[in-house]
């Protein structure tokens, strides 16, 4: 019981991280229907950047751990969205009426020169981060086995609840949300109506990237390592979890998120560490089996 | 006139210079240091100004050149295959040609045989999936996956059971096919998308159950000491084992190692064509031209009756068996395997070559493989830029040409006089 609670904790945490990003995914997938494969990218690079800032506020004289974090957290958000708005203006906006499959390979194409990029420039190596949040509430005592939710975890479950919050406001209540969802209904009957399409989809692109930004940042807390590489296997789970949500759907990628996050926890606390990917990739084809617009998807209505 | 168009370009050119500079302050003025201690930063900032300078500079002159060019008078390349319908078939045949003279040619070396025959796998690779993306039109983002399966059925019947090149080649075929026709499915019901992660998802599957399951494929140490394969029983050795014979013995020629390379050339030349008549027979028959149909107008097909899950199967087994074949190549000519051959980047490149060189064109995968297989080839020299310039031609040429090299694609089949047959 103790260690099934403490998965649960271990599966909540991972998968809000997943859901965060799973959004970018099914925002862009929504409104350009395209798989924006550099995503993962931008959160790897949240993750550095967010590193990068901490270190820059503690050079600077900080010495609370608390402003270095704020001052991270604003900075990866500002910086990462720009890459993300540079992205699609530099890789997708031109191809906008091209065949299918051609921004497809130009965000592949874009997600081998980011990783590169940060690989060249930064190095190869992991970069390690001593914790920064220690402790936590031990949340049951039991035997052989404690249940502990660390200050961390609740800070991330923290603050990806207040971004679901705020992001939630944003799409339903506010003019540039009504605009995003007039454009994802129909782009063309927006773009009549006066909406700028171009400026809307640039929208969702820095949204999608302020919100992997501070999955990014924490990741790097979280786990306390990063490398240039973790964007890759991040993307294509909070992809799938995308999809295991029902794409286009914003719940349900958060919920695909917290899925996805579940089922890696659990598999490998009580199966095997190794075949979690298998698992999470498994379970997503057996949803599309019996739910091929995922849980919580619209059923595409096909017009002759 | 000229004034106000000096101004827009050089406010773009400002705005690009800061975009750039803010882009690269953090990801280029700063570089992680890990010292024993903890981790540090360097500072380089002359690499940010160096970037929005570069940056600035481009945009302004990419914004005076479009004032000074109107779009509609941008120089394209004509479209030869439209022009000139006999062009490809003459082409076709020239490059077939050349390859079949290639290891003849006074400059030919074993470097570039190769060379080569690195390209002639990757056209054959993408030979294979431009009959699953295409013909049939379905996006297949994990073919690596078969080229996992046939480099190890290869490997595993090889080493294991001793069985050679030749009966193992049909073999990993089929078990590539086999795995196709597994995945393919329960999955191939799913629209374009889910199908694309579907197949992704798989790719990563394959490869991540190689590098477990040790007891059988040796997990991520690979499998070495893969047999090399032999012509008619004759071997390519310097010294013939018990009962054989070799090939320099029995053709009276002095023993080099460029037989064995040049013979393997003209092993995976002979798949590759194979692969090439194939995909242009196929597209003749009622499957062929399902694939076709299918691909344009799904709803159409179904109210023709035609069965699109088993269409679109037989489209995914028959990609995945010649990614089988071009796998047990694979193993073959490297005599040693591992995981990290088969890594999503190259389902990457394969589709890449595929709609790179305009999808459905057979002569515009070779273009693409020679482009991006065979050119970063030449700069080893710079191996860690490779990929960066790998993926920014990737973007480049889909900026210029959206749907791919070749892009002019002749219907199989038309209406009335002038039918092609």
């Amino acid at each position: 019981m103790e260690y099934f609670l403490q998965q649960l904790i271990n599966g909540l945490t991972l998968g809000a991280i997943y859901g965060l990003i799973a959004i970018g995914y099914t925002m862009v997938y929504g409104i350009i229907r395209m798989i924006n494969f550099a995503h993962g990218e931008i959160y790897m690079l949240g993750a550095f950047i967010s590193l990068i800032a901490f270190l820059v506020s503690t050079l600077l004289g900080g010495t609370s751990v608390a402003f270095g974090l704020l001052a991270a957290l604003v900075s990866t958000m500002v910086l990462t969205a720009l890459y993300g708005w540079a992205v699609e203006r530099v890789a997708y906006r031109p191809l906008r009426n091209a065949p299918k499959l051609a921004p497809l390979i130009s965000a592949i194409g874009m997600s081998i020169v980011l990783q590169n990029f940060s690989q060249l420039t930064q190095g190869a190596r992991v970069k390690p981060l001593p914790p920064l949040f220690k402790g936590g509430i031990e949340l049951m005592h039991g035997e052989t086995f404690s249940v502990n939710l660390s200050y961390l975890q609740m800070t991330i479950m923290a603050l990806t609840v207040a971004l679901m919050v705020v992001f939630t406001w944003v799409i339903t209540r506010t003019s540039l949300g009504r605009a995003q969802r007039a454009t994802e209904q129909d782009m063309k009957m927006a773009a009549l109506l006066g909406v700028n399409t171009d400026r809307i989809i640039s929208a969702t692109f820095v949204m999608g990237a302020t919100l992997a930004s501070v999955a990014g940042l924490m990741v790097t807390l979280y786990y306390g390592v990063i490398d240039f590489y973790i964007g890759f296997l991040a993307g294509i789970k909070a992809f799938t979890a995308a999809v295991l949500g029902g794409i286009g759907s914003l719940p349900g990628a958060m919920l695909g998120g917290l899925l996805i996050g579940l089922i890696e926890a659990f598999w490998s606390g009580y199966f095997s560490i190794e075949y979690k990917d298998v698992a999470a990739f498994s379970i997503l084809v057996l949803v599309l089996l019996f739910r091929p617009t995922g849980l919580l998807g619209r059923p595409e209505v096909e017009k002759i | 006139m000229a004034g106000a168009n000096l101004k827009a370009a050089l406010k773009d050119g400002i705005l690009g210079a800061v975009v750039a500079a803010a882009l690269a302050l953090p990801m280029l003025g700063f570089r992680l240091v890990d010292s024993a201690s903890a981790l540090t930063l360097a500072t380089r900032f002359d690499w940010v100004a160096w970037a929005a300078a570069i940056v600035g500079l481009g945009r302004f002159a990419l914004c005076l050149l479009r004032q000074a060019v109107p779009a509609d008078r941008v120089p394209v390349l004509p479209d030869l295959g439209a022009k000139f319908p006999k062009a490809r078939l003459v082409a076709g045949w020239a490059m077939a040609g050349f390859a079949l003279a290639l290891p003849f040619l006074p400059f030919a070396d074993r470097s570039l045989v190769d060379k080569a025959t690195l390209v002639l796998i990757y056209v054959m690779l993408g030979w294979g999936l431009n009959i699953v993306v295409g013909l049939a039109g379905l996006l297949d983002l994990g073919f690596v996956a078969f080229y996992a399966v046939g480099a190890y059925s290869y490997a595993l019947l090889a080493t294991k059971l001793d069985l050679s090149f030749w009966l193992c080649l049909p073999m990993a075929g089929v078990f590539a096919a086999g795995f196709g026709i597994l995945l393919g499915f329960p999955v191939l019901r799913l629209r374009g998308d889910y199908l694309a992660i579907v197949t992704l998802g798989f790719g990563e599957i394959i490869r991540v159950i190689l590098q477990n399951w040790v007891d059988f494929t040796n997990g991520p140490n690979g499998i070495s000491g893969i047999p090399r394969p032999s012509l008619f029983g004759l071997v390519f050795t310097a010294n013939a084992p018990e009962g054989k014979t070799t090939f320099a013995d029995y053709f009276n020629l002095d023993f080099s190692g460029d037989h064995r390379v040049i013979f393997l050339y003209f092993v995976i030349l002979a798949l590759a064509l194979l692969t090439n008549l194939f995909t242009l027979r196929i597209r003749r028959l009622p499957i062929g031209r399902a694939w076709e149909a299918l691909r344009e107008d799904e709803i159409a097909c179904r109210s023709l009756g035609l069965n699109p899950t088993m269409i679109k199967l037989s489209a995914f087994a028959t990609g995945a068996m010649f990614a089988g074949f071009a796998g047990s190549f694979f193993a073959t000519r490297q005599g040693f395997i591992s995981p990290e051959s088969f890594t999503f980047i190259e389902s990457a490149v394969i589709l890449a070559i595929v709609v790179l060189g305009g999808m459905g064109s057979q002569i515009g995968v070779v273009l693409a493989a020679l482009l991006l297989v065979g050119l970063p080839e030449w700069f080893r020299e710079l191996q860690q830029y490779r990929m960066l310039a790998f993926g920014g031609a990737m973007v480049l040429i889909m900026l210029w040409k959206p749907s791919g090299l070749l892009s002019h694609r002749a219907p199989t089949i038309r209406l009335g006089k002038g039918a092609t047959p």
